[in-house]
C-alpha cells in the first residue's frame, strides 16, 4: 500500500461514503489522479446502511453498485481502506498529508470465501447494524463491502482464534504479522468528505434512550428493515421481539434545540416520512404511525411526497415537540407526554416502538482539519472562511441529503481540479 | 380599570406584544417562540393551568391582552425551571411568567383573590419591613389568610410541627411580638423605594 505514487498534482479526498466517491469519481473521469481515503474497512459510509432513498423509495444498493463499478473501471483512483489523515501541511498546490493505515490483517490473496469467519469463536457488536447484532471476530462488514475482502479484528490478535483464521484460510490471505504503516503523500488539493454521526441520544435525557429499550433512533430503524441486517428484516422493538405496528416517530430530536445541535438536520422530516412507509410495507392496514413535529419540512419537490404521507389515513400527525417519555413497566410500550399545540391538548400516547428521528452532526470537527480550516457554528466546513484548499463535500460541508450530498460533492471536486490545473500551468 | 391600566391601554393599542416587551421582564423573548410546546407538556402543574406558556405566547401575539393579563395561569408556575431546562430556544420561560404576574399586579387587573397573589404580597411586605424573613408572621399570617375560623385550623394541623421546631430551637415564638429586623432595616427600605422609583420612572409607571 506505502507504493501510491502522488504529486501535487493529485487530489486527496478524504472518506468513501457516498460524497468521496462522487468526488473522487467526477475528479478522475476528469483525468485527475485521485486518492481516496476511508478509515472503515470498507467503502459506502452510511448511505450503505440505508433501507430505501426518498423520495423514490429505491434501495442505495443499485445506486452504490454503480458507483463501484466506476472506481473499479478508473485507474486515475487509488482506494486507501483503513486509513485517516493525522496531519495536513503545506499550502494550495502543495500540500504533504501524513496518513495513518491500520493492518487489516488479511492481505489481497482474499477470495472472501468467509472460511476466516467461521473458524473463529469471538463475537463483536456489528458496527454496521449501529451496535445491534453480533459479528465475528474476522468479517466482512457488509455483503456490499468494498474491495470484498475479510478483515481481522485486532481484539482476536494474541487469541487462540487468531491461529484458527490463519489456519482456515486456503489461499493464505490471512498475515497476523501486518503492521501499522505511516505514509506521506504529495497532494495539490484536498476534498474533505468526512459526513456525519447521528447525534448522542442518550444526550436528550428526557426520552429515556438509554433507560427505555423501545425507544431507538432513526438510523438503527433503518437497520431493522435490511433483510441481512440485526432482525432478518423483521419491523420488531427491541424489548420483547414483538411486531412493532404502533410506531411514533420523534422529529427534531437533537436537532433545531440549542441545548443540543443549533442547526436543523434537514434529513430528518423526509427520513420519517419514508419510514413511515416502511411500517405500512410490513403491516398494511395494521400499521399504525404518529409523527410528532413542530413544522414539516419537506424542501422543494418533497413537499409531493408529504402530501402522499398526509393523504395517507394511518399516519396521524402531531404537531407538538414530545415533552418526555414513561414507559409502562407492564407492556413495555413508551409513553410519550406533552402537549399539542393545535388546540392545545394534553395527551400520554402509547406506542409499540418510538424512534427518534435523531440530527446530524459532523463526524470531524471542522475546527481540527488544519489551521485555515474553519467551522461554522455546528463544526461542518464554512467555505467562506476557509483559506486553504480543502474543499469541504456532503454532510462534512453542511447537514445534506444524498442528492444535495452528490452535488456538493461534485462542486468540490470542481473545486479541487481548479487548484491542481494552477499547479500545472504554473509546472508546464 | 385603574389610571395606569388605561394609560398602557391607550399607548399600546394594538401591540399588546410590544407592550409585553417594554414592560415584562424578559418580555423581549417573546417573540423567540416557536410554539413546540415542550415548556407544556414539561410543567409539573401543567394540567391545572388553564392556559399553559405556549399558548400564553401565542395569546401575547394575538393581542389577547386581557384574558392574558387577568388569568391566573402564570400565577400558577412555581419556578421549578422545568421549561427552561428544556426549551430548544432557551428562552427564560419561568420568568417571564413572573414578570407577566407582576406586569398584572402592578397595573392592577390580577386576579384579586388568586392565593399565590396574595402569599406574594404578604411574603414581600414581611422581607421588606425588617430586611429579612420573619417566619412565624409569615406563616401565621398564610393560615389566617381565608379568615380566622380556617387560620385556627390550620394552626392546629400544624401544632406538632410548630412544637417540634420549637424544641429542636428553630422556631422563636417571640418572633410573633418582637420584629425580628436586621441591623440597619431603614436604610433597605430607602434602597426598595429608591429602585422602585427608578424602574417606575424607566417603564413610565410614575403618574
Amino acid at each position: 500500500m506505502t507504493d501510491v505514487v502522488a504529486t501535487n498534482e493529485t487530489i486527496l479526498v478524504v472518506g468513501g461514503g457516498i460524497s468521496g466517491m462522487t468526488a473522487a469519481l467526477e475528479a478522475a473521469e476528469c483525468g485527475k489522479d485521485v486518492v481516496l481515503l476511508e478509515k472503515s474497512p470498507s467503502l459506502g459510509g452510511r448511505v450503505s446502511q440505508l433501507y430505501k432513498y426518498f423520495p423514490k423509495l429505491c434501495h442505495p444498493t443499485c445506486g452504490m453498485e454503480i458507483n463501484l463499478k466506476r472506481i473499479k473501471a478508473n485507474k486515475r483512483i487509488r482506494v486507501l481502506t483503513l486509513a485517516e489523515v493525522s496531519a495536513i501541511t503545506g499550502k494550495p498546490g502543495d500540500y504533504t498529508a501524513t496518513i495513518r493505515i491500520s493492518p487489516r490483517y488479511v492481505n489481497e490473496h482474499c477470495t472472501a470465501c468467509g472460511a476466516c469467519a467461521e473458524a473463529v469463536a469471538a463475537e463483536f457488536d456489528n458496527e454496521f447494524n449501529y451496535g445491534m447484532g453480533k459479528r465475528k471476530g474476522a468479517y466482512l462488514s457488509s455483503a456490499m463491502a468494498y474491495p470484498q475482502r475479510y478483515v481481522i479484528d485486532p481484539r482476536i490478535l494474541g487469541t487462540p482464534d487468531a491461529e484458527k483464521a490463519k489456519s482456515a484460510c486456503k489461499y493464505n490471505a490471512v498475515d497476523l504479522g501486518m503492521k501499522e504503516e505511516t505514509v506521506n503523500l504529495k497532494v495539490g488539493a484536498v476534498v474533505w468528505a468526512t459526513g456525519w454521526k447521528p447525534y448522542d441520544a442518550n444526550k436528550i435525557q428526557p426520552y429515556g434512550y438509554d433507560r427505555y429499550k423501545n425507544v431507538i433512533t432513526s438510523v438503527e430503524f433503518e437497520r431493522l428493515m435490511d433483510p441481512f441486517g440485526p432482525t432478518g428484516g423483521k419491523l420488531v422493538r427491541p424489548s420483547d421481539g414483538k411486531e412493532a405496528k404502533n410506531v411514533a416517530f420523534i422529529q427534531c430530536a437533537g436537532s433545531r434545540d440549542r441545548n443540543h445541535l443549533k442547526h436543523c438536520s434537514r434529513i430528518c422530516c423526509m427520513a420519517s416520512l419514508k419510514q413511515s412507509t416502511y411500517v405500512r410495507e410490513k403491516y398494511a392496514d395494521d400499521a399504525n404511525v404518529s409523527i410528532y413535529y413542530i413544522d414539516i419540512r419537506a424542501i422543494d419537490r418533497f413537499e409531493d411526497f408529504y402530501k402522499r404521507i398526509q393523504a395517507d389515513p394511518k399516519v396521524k400527525f402531531i404537531k407538538s415537540k414530545v415533552a418526555n417519555i414513561t414507559e409502562d413497566k407492564a407492556t413495555g410500550n413508551p409513553i410519550l407526554h406533552g402537549v399539542d399545540t393545535e388546540g392545545y391538548h394534553r395527551y400520554d400516547n402509547p406506542h409499540d416502538l418510538v424512534v427518534l428521528a435523531i440530527g446530524m452532526e459532523p463526524s470531524v470537527d471542522a475546527s481540527r482539519i488544519m489551521p485555515g480550516v474553519k467551522a461554522d457554528a455546528s463544526g461542518f466546513i464554512d467555505i467562506n472562511a476557509t483559506t486553504e484548499a480543502v474543499f469541504g463535500a456532503g454532510c462534512a460541508s453542511n447537514a445534506l441529503d444524498v442528492n444535495r450530498s452528490v452535488q456538493n460533492a461534485t462542486a468540490a471536486a470542481l473545486r479541487a481540479i481548479q487548484v491542481v490545473n494552477r499547479v500545472s500551468r504554473a509546472e508546464a | 380599570m385603574t389610571d395606569l391600566n388605561k394609560v398602557m391601554v391607550e399607548k399600546y393599542r394594538n401591540d399588546f406584544l410590544k407592550e409585553v416587551e417594554a414592560n415584562v421582564e424578559e418580555g423581549n423573548w417573546v417573540k423567540m417562540c416557536m410554539q413546540c410546546g415542550v415548556c407544556s407538556g414539561s410543567c409539573p402543574l401543567g394540567p391545572h393551568w388553564e392556559h399553559p406558556p405556549q399558548e400564553i405566547f401565542m395569546m401575547i401575539r394575538a393581542g389577547k391582552r386581557d384574558e392574558v393579563l387577568r388569568s391566573e395561569s402564570m400565577w400558577m408556575c412555581t419556578s421549578c425551571y422545568n421549561c427552561i431546562v428544556r426549551c430548544p430556544r432557551e428562552l427564560p420561560i419561568t420568568h417571564i411568567m413572573h414578570g407577566l404576574a407582576n406586569y398584572a399586579h402592578r397595573l392592577g387587573i390580577a386576579p384579586k383573590l388568586n392565593p399565590t397573589r396574595r402569599f406574594a404580597k404578604m411574603f414581600w411586605n414581611n422581607i421588606t419591613a425588617g430586611g429579612r424573613v420573619n417566619e412565624l408572621k409569615l406563616s401565621v399570617g398564610l393560615y389566617f389568610m381565608d379568615g380566622f375560623a380556617s387560620g385556627i385550623k390550620k394552626g392546629l394541623e400544624m401544632l406538632p410541627v410548630g412544637l417540634g421546631m420549637l424544641k429542636t430551637g428553630r422556631l422563636n415564638p417571640f418572633g410573633l411580638f418582637s420584629g425580628g429586623h436586621c441591623k440597619g432595616a431603614g436604610d433597605i427600605r430607602k434602597m426598595i423605594k429608591k429602585a422602585k422609583e427608578i424602574e417606575d420612572k424607566r417603564k413610565g409607571f410614575a403618574a
